[in-house]
């Protein structure tokens, strides 16, 4: 079966807002939902696939099918923590290839900030999840982890194997604001320098306080259908071309962490797709943490191992650089509400779209864009998907 | 000796030999008969050939800090009163163990840094075992 083209994403619609005390997460997946399926010029009718991750709502697919009032032919509440929606862009093309489905909605949406919760700070009490014996609770939780210690510990790693400085993780910190000003739904919007990076307060070495996410309410949908339903759509499709999942863990021990799940997900992604990295015009790349970036381009291939500092380098990743990545602002400096990778797939379709013509926001020529979410930690266990996206 | 306010593991089947190697001031990890690997966190099964029998093996204690972070903002009780070293130590049999590392000034702490293991009793039945520099 040959997946690449085998769907379109045709309607987006990523919830505006940043703070929504008065709403409850399925209702801002419902109303998501509806507008998404509006930009795409389908209805309810249409949807047979349902496609959810939530790491608040127990059983979140029958919850938000029943909230929705659904009949979904395909449910699929695959949650690997960010990266869970480029897993559903993966699961719902070959869904839809396979002709088991002709239209699928992937949908998440989180209170994160205004339930006050600790993201990455949180400790064992990040969650509330239950407990998992043996670990990672008797083996990791009774000594503090946090999620940002552990991406930091990666971190430190990182500059010790190859001289990475703190001042280049700060560039992908301002290269994301930079982005940020241009876009009115951002939460931050003044430009920031390195400088404001290293001076701003320690949370975990060497990770400063803006090198860590934001922390947003927030959510989104995503419709995704088959090429015979894509052409009767509204907007230009945005073909998915190649897809790839992977996740990396602690290999009872063994495992060298500095190698993610990137690595492992973005061969069949670009396999599939047949295209080089020569050919991707902008990035979207998961931004739970600087250091997230700077590993990623590396095991996705962009550089080499050891070279992600020099490549985050000098304006490289902004519009105009050699590789844009996240031009909403990314997790750092636009949203994060705990799961981030939805917005990847929508800021993407939105380049691809060309939806930015004429102003400074827009990839010039944008064809071609690669989305990796990432999810869960990389110093303890994650997952990586990879998707490439394209426009005819 | 103050309350245990920090997480505590849960001693289950597969896992109670490790604590109980613990309270008595040994680190006990395991490997596997068949294929000889060490493995850790402990489980009831080999991970890597998932055929052989394990048996538990004392470890010598000793290792290097392999990654670390000095960590300043923690909710979780026992972890919110000021910075601690949180740390992934490697063993001197090979697998890597999260830890913190005790007895130091966090400053001090480097990657690559020779360290013992040290264990501090929490209660009469779990003693948790850090790292503390080698002396
Ligand atoms: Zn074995």
């Amino acid at each position: 079966m040959d997946l690449k083209h085998g769907a379109a994403i045709v309607g987006i619609h990523e919830h505006v807002t940043r703070y929504a005390p008065d709403k409850s997460e399925l209702q801002i997946q419902g109303e998501s939902v509806i507008k998404a399926l509006e930009d795409a010029g389908l209805s309810k009718s249409d949807v047979d696939g349902l496609f959810t991750a939530s790491s608040s709502i127990r059983n979140s697919g029958m919850n938000l099918a029943d909230y929705l009032n659904l009949y979904p032919k395909y449910l699929d509440n695959t949650t690997v923590g960010g990266g869970s929606f480029e897993f559903h862009m993966s699961h719902a093309l070959t869904a839809i290839a396979a002709g088991r489905i002709n239209c699928a909605v992937i949908t998440y949406s989180s209170l994160a900030r205004s339930g006050g919760v600790s993201v990455g700070t949180g400790g064992v009490a990040r969650f509330g999840h239950p407990r998992l014996d043996p670990s990672p609770d008797s083996f990791e939780e009774l000594y503090g982890l946090t999620t940002v210690g552990l991406y930091a510990m990666i971190a430190q790693r990182h500059m010790h194997l190859y001289g990475t400085k703190p001042e280049q993780l700060a560039e992908v910190a301002v290269a994301m604001r930079k982005h940020a000003s241009m876009n009115p739904e951002a939460l931050f919007r003044d430009p920031i320098t390195v400088q404001d990076v290293l001076n701003s307060r320690m949370v975990s070495s060497p990770l400063h306080l803006m090198d860590c996410c934001v922390i947003s309410d927030g959510g989104g949908a995503v419709v995704v259908a088959s090429p015979e339903v894509a052409r009767s759509c509204r907007q230009t499709p945005v073909w998915v071309l190649g897809v790839g999942e992977a996740m990396a863990h602690q290999g009872a021990g063994k495992r060298d962490l500095m190698y993610i799940a990137a690595k492992q997900s973005h061969a069949p992604a670009f396999a599939m797709a047949g295209v080089t990295h020569e050919d991707i015009n902008m990035a979207m790349i998961y931004d739970s943490f600087t250091i997230t970036v700077v590993e990623t381009l590396e095991d996705l291939g962009f550089c080499q191992k050891g070279e992600g500092g020099d490549f985050v380098s000098g304006g490289r990743l902004q519009i105009g650089g050699a590789l844009p990545i996240n031009t909403d602002g990314g997790g750092l400096s636009s949203n994060h509400p705990g799961m981030r990778g939805i917005f990847l797939l929508m800021e993407a379709t939105r380049q691809l779209r060309h939806q930015f013509e004429g102003t400074p926001r827009q990839v010039p020529d944008c064809k071609i864009a690669l989305c990796h979410g990432t999810g869960g930690s990389l110093g303890a266990r994650h997952s990586g998907g990879t998707v490439i996206l394209g426009r005819d | 000796m103050p309350d245990w306010n920090k997480p505590l593991p849960s001693i289950v089947g597969e896992t109670r030999p490790y604590w109980e190697g613990c309270r008595q001031g040994q680190l006990l990890i395991q490997k596997c008969d068949a294929c000889g690997e060490y493995q850790f966190y402990p489980r009831g099964i080999c991970a890597n050939c998932w055929s052989g029998p394990i048996k538990w093996v004392k470890a010598s204690g000793r290792g290097t800090v392999w990654t670390f972070t000095v960590t300043y903002q923690n909710r979780t009780p026992g972890f919110d009163g000021g910075p601690y070293v949180l740390a992934l130590v490697e063993l001197e049999e090979g697998v890597k163990m999260f830890s913190n590392i005790v007895e130091c000034n966090p400053r001090d702490v480097k990657i690559g840094m020779p360290v013992q293991v040290t264990f501090v009793k929490a209660n009469d039945q779990v003693s948790v075992p850090y790292f503390k520099p080698a002396g």
